[in-house]
């Protein structure tokens, strides 16, 4: 029985929405004077973090400390990992302390999916991002951070994309962040496009269930949300791409290419943002750039996923949807 | 020496027969041989083929004696049906001298399972840099024939030039590892669909197909022989068979993996499967099988890879390459050519034993199943299925991608110029 969150695509229709409801209501905690719930007191949650990501590892420390739980942290340098410390060990290590969930990011694609299914740990095992594989709490966060402004914060419950246009450019190819949310919002109904140059496509995307496009100009003025991707400076050198200008010409957001996407559409990012490569300081300082709500909802979307996970949710959409009630007044 | 009578062995999976070994020779094929002074082995149809030859094996020694030995190696070799393995030479340090290849044919030698033929690196230190002394390997008393950086392409297309004309003059063959180094950085699976959803470096068919071609037409213009490495790809094989229809010197060779896994294994990120070249498409896997049944492909060799447990316990991209294979080899080409109606035992046996024998120009090995020929002989009962038990394994390494997997066939008695090494399916 699956306890964890590997993959945005093990989420159903019904899952995704679950979590995204219970989110607002975590979201209500952290409008009160005091942002705190009991609701994992006693528990252990060790956040595992093999590669350095301050923002992801705030993130779910405020979530776990809001649900009072009990929070380790755990990088990679300066530990037993970088005397050559084994995965294995290293959990195995953890999980004799008595945790009861690992949030686990790792350079290695499918490093949390191993550690969930080799019988290594019994722990849950939440995703914090892989290599290039998933990042699925960072697709949650930004399905959440989508329906609030496109179909309302209220009016949103128990609703989910369809029918939405999202537009995704940057470096899919090595983007985790553009695989999960291909998955999830795919799964919620959207309409996915992803613009990128040829050479930052992966070979076999034609099995994705969304459209690819070479030319950014052609899908604003049609997209609900366009998601600028960080592109890393270094992989002009692995020659993806000829120069920052060009990139930044062909493919990065300005005030030109944003006065073009429809009125109610909104500019979002993962972080950290390039300011000059893919984005301008005039898109990335404007109203309709959600990059500091995506941070705050992250907050309330690992907050939701920690509680269902951790109150017996069962995230597997290959086989059955998630029993669970919402369970979320203080007692 | 004493005499041995197997009685009623389908010799190639023809009518059964008994066949008498004499001392290390096959003295007599025919009905009703009389078993005086004789051990008498009832073979009671199961198939009789001439000593497997595996062209292309990892055993390790010296340097890894973590994951094989030379001993545990051919006593794998033996339990899988092999009587000659040739040893590559990515072992530390690199066979790259006269010295290593001798050291590593006198311990094949010394332990008796097996005749380890030693494959010499083509360049100092496997580096592709500087044609190693292969002139003095093949003086030495290992006589090495093949030469290989097996791990690593000689992509350097001048190196690779030289190697093919130098080791014309002693008959010698470059067996090339078909891998564009550029092309493969940071390569974790076959590149295509199932890599683009896993988010693992590819490792693209292209990358293979290029450096073969090149090699075609680099043996062409020399006029040289050239043996290509664990073919794995569709758009190889064409390659390969448009050579051959040119009238290239080339020879091919498969894995057994090759023949029956795919890259959707790989979802599961069980490092088991992770492999150099990588596990392909469905597509490949019957393309490759086809080129072995018409021939393109000439042989079946293991590429048996062994790997300490904890070289594969792990998450996938910290995992090592490779697949133990000697003791599945003929189980698995049974399931895939055999039982698919592809090849027969005649042909299985010239696969897997005639041809990679004049490939590597192993001397005693790879000879047909007739009287006065040397007993290298391997009994198979074909009847049996069963699941894969790793823990039943003589290699020193566990790392199979086929536990608990059924797989048809069984080598109950291996003989070793008339000596068993296996016999009722338990080294001798």
């Amino acid at each position: 029985m699956q306890r964890h969150l590997i993959s945005a695509a093990d989420l159903t229709r019904d899952d995704a929405v679950l979590i995204l409801d219970t989110a607002e209501e975590m979201a209500r905690v952290a409008d009160r004077p005091i942002k705190k719930l009991p609701t994992l007191r006693g528990r252990t949650v060790v956040n595992l973090f093999f590669e350095d990501s301050t923002r992801t590892r705030i993130s779910f420390e405020a979530a776990e400390k809001r649900l009072s739980a009990d929070v380790i942290n755990f990088t990679a340098k300066g530990s037993s990992v970088s005397k050559g410390e084994s995965l294995k060990d290293t959990a195995q290590t953890l999980e004799a302390m008595g945790v009861d969930a690992v949030v686990i990011r790792h350079g290695a694609s499918g490093a949390p999916y191993r550690l969930a299914t080799s019988g290594w740990i019994d722990a849950a095992v939440i995703n914090a991002g892989d290599g290039t594989h998933q990042h699925p709490t960072q697709a949650l966060l930004d399905a959440f951070t989508m329906r609030r402004r496109l179909v309302g914060r209220d009016e949103g419950l128990g609703q989910d994309l369809a029918g939405r246009r999202i537009t995704i450019v940057g470096d899919i190819l090595h983007s985790r962040v553009a695989r999960s949310n291909v998955d999830l919002l795919h799964t919620l109904g959207a309409e996915v496009t992803l613009v990128a140059p040829p050479t930052l496509v992966p070979v076999g995307v034609e099995s994705w269930p969304c459209e690819i496009s070479y030319d950014l100009d052609s899908t604003l003025a049609k997209a609900d949300a366009v998601m600028m991707l960080r592109v890393q400076r270094e992989r002009m050198n692995a020659a993806f791409f000829p120069t920052e200008r060009e990139y930044s010409r062909r493919y990065g957001l300005d005030g030109d290419r944003m006065a073009r996407m429809p009125g109610h559409a909104i500019v979002m990012h993962p972080g950290p943002m390039v300011r000059g490569m893919e984005i301008t300081a005039e898109v990335a300082d404007s109203d309709r750039c959600t990059v500091v709500e995506q941070v705050a909802n992250g907050v309330s979307i690992r907050m939701a996923v920690l509680y269902l996970l951790l109150g017996g949710a069962v995230f597997d959409a290959k086989n059955v949807p998630a029993v669970t009630h919402t369970r979320t007044e203080e007692k | 020496m004493s005499k041995i009578l197997i009685r009623g062995a389908k010799v190639l999976g023809g009518e059964p027969q008994d066949v008498l070994i004499d001392g290390e020779t096959i003295a007599e094929i025919g009905h009703g041989l009389s078993a005086e002074g004789a051990e008498v082995v009832e073979a009671d149809g199961k198939v009789l083929l001439p000593g497997l030859v595996d062209l292309h094996t990892h055993l390790r020694e010296p340097g890894r004696e973590d994951s094989e030995t030379v001993l545990t190696g051919t006593r794998a070799a033996a339990s899988g049906g092999y009587t000659a393995v040739f040893a590559m030479a990515n072992t530390f340090p690199v066979a790259d001298t006269a010295g290593v290849v001798e050291q590593v044919y006198r311990l094949g030698r010394e332990h008796g399972y097996c005749d380890v033929q030693p494959i010499g690196a083509v360049t100092v230190g496997l580096e592709g840099k500087q044609l190693a002394e292969l002139g003095a390997m093949h003086e030495s008393a290992a006589g090495v024939t093949v030469f290989s950086d097996d791990g690593k392409c000689v992509d350097d297309a001048v190196i690779m030039r030289r190697a093919l004309e130098y080791v014309k003059a002693f008959g010698g063959v470059v067996a090339q590892h078909a891998q564009e180094p550029r092309l493969t950085e940071g390569a974790q699976m076959n590149e295509g669909v199932v890599s683009a959803q896993l988010g693992l470096g590819g490792w693209p068919a292209v990358a293979e197909e290029s450096v073969i071609a090149r090699d075609v037409l680099l043996a062409e213009h020399v006029g040289s022989r050239v043996h290509i490495c664990h073919l794995s790809t569709a758009g190889s094989v064409e390659i390969v068979r448009w050579a051959k229809s040119r009238g290239i010197d080339v020879t091919a060779e498969v894995t057994p993996h090759h023949l029956l896994l795919t890259d959707e294994l790989v979802r599961s990120y069980n490092p088991v499967y992770k492999v150099n070249p990588p596990l392909r498409t469905e597509r490949d896997v019957l393309a490759l099988r086809e080129a072995l049944a018409d021939g393109t492909i000439d042989i079946v060799a293991t590429d048996h890879a062994p790997h300490p447990h904890e070289d594969k316990d792990c998450e996938w991209a910290a995992a090592a390459m490779g697949m133990v294979g000697l003791e599945t080899a003929l189980s698995v080409v049974q399931e895939t050519m055999i039982e698919t109606g592809l090849l027969g035992w005649a042909a299985v046996a010239d696969r897997m034993s005639v041809k990679p024998a004049e490939i590597g120009g192993a001397k005693g090995h790879g000879r047909p199943v007739s009287a006065g020929e040397p007993a290298n002989l391997t009994l198979v009962d074909t009847a049996y299925r069963g699941e894969v038990d790793p823990a039943g394994f003589a290699s020193r390494s566990r790392n199979t991608p086929y536990e608990g997997r059924e797989l048809p066939g069984r080598v109950t008695h291996t003989w070793l110029r008339g000596r068993a090494t296996l016999v009722d399916g338990k080294l001798a």
